[in-house]
């Protein structure tokens, strides 16, 4: 087994040059045992094209593989399915060897064909994937988007452990979306004989499969013991609850029923829990790629005014709003989370500094303030939140009333363009994968400041597009450095435009039951929520 | 009577129609669009129009409402957006587990309900009554998450005697039926008391006391029945008063029930599981009503149906 870790390790270091060291087993790790996990709401689906939100996502993680896959409790790129690959001199060329013997829960060999169709899948438009646009760099995904074909051009099966993919234009991200869960390899008979229920009766690579499932009670998760990974999961079973009650899980963990609350630390609880050192022993904290802002509309009088963007910038009082939310945050600067690359280390933001704001107004023409709406969702701690920042913004004049709706309201009237001003929490950005690409497009790019997209501040800066879209073409991995210092730019451009106020960088804390075991990371880890099921472990 | 229940049925059946249309319309109006959320923050222009397409979303409200209708008269009650499963499915799944909580609870109201009114009652204008009326009414008035938490944190953390939340055993139902229980309970009591005193002064219990019968005698056997008859219709619009109780009772004990489901649904906009659940309920309330009024003459001959 050691043997075999050494030799990913040194293929690792040379072959892929992008790659970190992988991950070496934990020497006080045992297998057996369950835990049981608990959530408030129902699992929605478990279907790897379909599965978007941060309880899914973990749980599908288990399930299934994809080509890559991240060094467990980091943001490194590992290989998964693909056991080595190259890339073309121009970047555009992606050549993956898949591992041989590597099955499907239901026993059979998975192969270059299954990649294939697996890809295919989640571009069509039947399929109603939400991150299909994920993909929108493979050749031949306009057709597909666009329905006049049925099968992606760009992906090529070269041999039953070979695939090809092309690329239609460079994309520095590309092995980071190919280790998101869209791009996770599923069974074809499986998905055909299920139909539309497939996200029900999963069947892919991963390190458990689904032994049960008792809607609105829970799902089980098995041991796979044919996982291709030697030595992993550590765990016979994976138990979710659903239906609990943040504050009622946090009982049962100090009960000794649970072993993980999915849903975290209720906020009322937090000071409590913090201040019993007994618990507090039990929490791991750990940084995740997030960031709460508060979006400007450019296109609403006189938020058109690029000076009283700033000003309410340097109106809010960020380490105020923090504390509301029990300090669980660091202020945020710019954009990006610290913990990202590309974030400009050094860059101190807009200053809180009210007077000055106040000149900022009046040198707007805008001397006794004016009336604006900020729109928030309406769950806790949101409208406390929205609530400060009100406080804040009435102290330079600006009267803000508050819209407080439901998650969905608050979408459609930030999308339509309607809302002056959105606190995003609740709704904020956490990255999909760990790159600062994955900050720009959507929400602060061209593309999504149309009716309907989720660049609620609508705005659009083309220079700032184009310097993204040349960022992302720096493919060469010796040219990291010179990307994200382009990257960094972009957002220093956004900073001078301010259409964001970033107010907080929230963190993460885990609670576990004392019979928990594993290295603290993995209980942070930044794309397993709550915790990396395959590689913690029970020490009873 | 086969008339009489044609009628009801018939009368029934325009209800739900009713409540589909305003519930229908309402969602239709509301300014939240689920193909965004379906669609997630990634996706172009091009796949939101794609999805809106195949949802039918894009058609106008009377071909929507159409559609739906058309689905629901052949048992389809359509599929959710977000959990990518049979709304039917969806509520059979849960449906046994709120029934469960429902005769749990109407039995706890009872009990509980039955006896503070007949004490009430029979101890009138004394401290006694004063005491359980003013019980009653904070029953009544006690917001449930709040009874419920309590009643979690005293029996079942400081005291171990039921399971924190959760389904399965006996002991499971205890606590969210009394605290569903306790709310409705204060109604029964304050009507079980009127009730009672009025049956009390009736002719036929001073002539039982004259033949010379016991007291528990006369209680039991003349006075109880007569004054449990506005209850047994009370049940029957309980179940109404019972449907938002349980949105927040299966919530705080973790209840795989249809409250629980909604609750979830609503935060989400999940059209067809609020439209689903809406219809079930709606049918729970009329059945519960058809139901009072077809069993209250069987008890009392007095009252027939026409």
């Amino acid at each position: 087994m050691k043997r075999l870790l050494a030799t990913t390790a040194l293929i690792a270091t040379f072959a892929l040059p992008a790659l970190a060291q992988d991950y070496t087993h934990d020497p006080n790790a045992r297998a057996g045992g369950g835990i049981v996990v608990t959530y408030k709401d129902d699992v929605a689906t478990l279907d790897p094209a379909i599965g978007y939100d941060w309880q899914n996502w973990s749980m599908i993680k288990s399930l299934f593989d994809g080509l890559m896959d991240y060094v467990p409790g980091t943001t490194e790129l590992r290989p998964g399915l693909a056991e080595s690959y190259e890339i073309s001199e121009d970047g555009m060329t992606f050549t993956f060897r898949l591992r041989p013997g590597v099955k499907f829960h239901n026993g059979r060999e998975m192969t270059a064909e299954d990649v294939k169709y697996s890809l295919d899948r989640v571009t069509n438009p039947a399929t109603q994937s939400p991150g299909a646009g994920f993909f929108g760099s493979i050749a031949g995904y306009d057709a597909m988007s666009d329905g006049s074909a049925t099968s992606l051009g760009g992906v090529e099966v070269v041999d039953p452990l070979t695939v090809r993919i092309t690329l239609s234009r460079p994309d520095a991200t590309f092995l980071h979306v190919m280790a998101l869960n869209f791009a996770s390899v599923v069974a074809r008979e499986a998905v055909e004989a299920a139909g539309d229920d497939f996200g029900k009766q999963p069947v892919g690579t991963g390190a458990f499969k689904l032994a049960e499932w008792t809607l609105g009670q829970r799902l089980v998760f098995e041991k796979n013991a044919d996982y291709w990974r030697a030595g992993v999961p550590y765990l016979d079973t994976v138990t979710f609850e659903v239906g609990q009650e943040p504050i009622v899980a946090l009982l049962r963990l100090q009960n000794g029923e649970v072993d993980v609350p999915g849903d975290g630390i209720p906020p009322a609880k937090f000071v409590e829990v913090m201040g019993d050192p007994e618990q507090a022993a039990r929490v791991v904290e750990g940084g995740q790629l997030h960031t709460g802002y508060i979006t400007l509309n450019v296109n609403t009088p006189p938020l058109d005014n690029v000076n009283v963007r700033k000003a309410i910038n340097m109106a809010i009082n960020k380490e105020r709003i923090t504390q509301i939310i029990n300090g669980r945050a660091v202020a945020a600067t710019q954009p990006l989370p610290p913990s990202m690359p590309g974030y400009t280390e050094g860059y101190e933001g807009y200053p809180f500094d009210p007077e000055g704001a106040k000149a900022l107004l009046a040198e707007a023409g805008l001397a006794d303030g004016f009336d604006t709406e900020l729109y928030v969702m309406n769950t806790d701690p949101n409208p406390r939140i929205a609530q400060a920042i009100q406080q804040d913004l009435a102290t330079i004049g600006i009267r803000a009333s508050i819209q407080s709706l439901a998650q969905a309201n608050v979408i459609e009237a930030g999308g339509a363009g309607n809302a002056p001003m959105i606190w995003s929490g609740g709704m904020a950005w956490i990255a999909d994968f760990p790159d600062p690409s994955n900050f720009y497009g959507p929400i602060l790019g061209c593309a999504g400041a149309v009716e309907g997209g989720w660049n609620w501040s609508k705005y659009c800066n083309e220079a700032l597009d184009a310097m993204a879209v040349e960022a992302d073409g720096i493919t060469d991995p010796a040219m990291s450095g010179a990307r994200m210092a382009k990257w960094s730019d972009v957002y220093m451009g956004v900073m001078e435009d301010a259409p964001w106020v970033p107010v907080f960088n929230e963190q993460r804390y885990t609670m576990k039951s004392p019979r928990m075991g594993g290295d603290d990371a993995l209980y942070v880890d930044p794309v397993s929520i709550p915790v990396n099921y395959d590689y913690v472990y029970v020490t009873e | 009577m086969a008339a009489y229940l044609f009628r009801r049925l018939a009368q029934a059946a325009l209800i739900l129609l009713g409540v589909s249309f305003i519930t229908f319309f309402l969602l239709y109006a509301l300014p939240a669009d689920p193909v965004r959320q379906i669609a997630g923050r990634s996706a172009t222009a091009e796949t939101v129009e794609n999805i809106r397409r195949q949802l039918g979303l894009d058609q106008p409200f009377v071909v929507q409402y159409w559609r739906y209708l058309s689905g629901l008269v052949q048992g389809d009650l359509g599929r959710s957006y977000l959990q990518k499963s049979e709304v039917s499915e969806l509520i059979a799944a849960r449906l046994p587990a709120t029934l469960l909580l429902m005769a749990g609870a109407i039995l706890c109201e009872l009990v509980v309900g039955l006896t503070m009114g007949i004490i009430a009652a029979l101890r009138r204008g004394t401290a006694t009554d004063n005491a359980l009326m003013i019980t009653s009414f904070v029953g009544v008035s006690a917001p449930q998450f709040v009874v419920g938490l309590l009643l979690l944190y005293v029996f079942a953390v400081k005291l171990g005697w039921f399971p924190i939340g959760g389904y399965g055993t006996f002991a499971h139902l205890v606590l969210p039926s009394i605290t569903l229980g306790i709310l409705g309970s204060g109604w029964y009591s304050r009507m079980m008391r009127s009730s009672m005193i009025e049956v009390l002064r009736q002719d036929y219990i001073r002539t039982a006391r004259a033949k010379g019968l016991s007291r528990r005698r006369v209680i039991l056997r003349h006075a109880l029945p007569n004054a449990i008859l506005p209850i047994i219709a009370m049940i029957g619009i309980d179940i109404g008063i019972f449907m938002g109780g349980i949105v927040v009772v299966e919530s705080v004990f973790g209840w795989p029930g249809i409250g629980q489901l909604a609750w979830q649904a609503i935060q989400r906009v999940d059209i067809p599981i609020i439209m689903g659940v809406t219809l079930v309920s709606a049918c729970a309330i009329v059945l519960g009503n058809l139901l009072a009024d077809i069993v209250t003459p069987f008890i009392d001959p007095r009252i027939r149906v026409r």
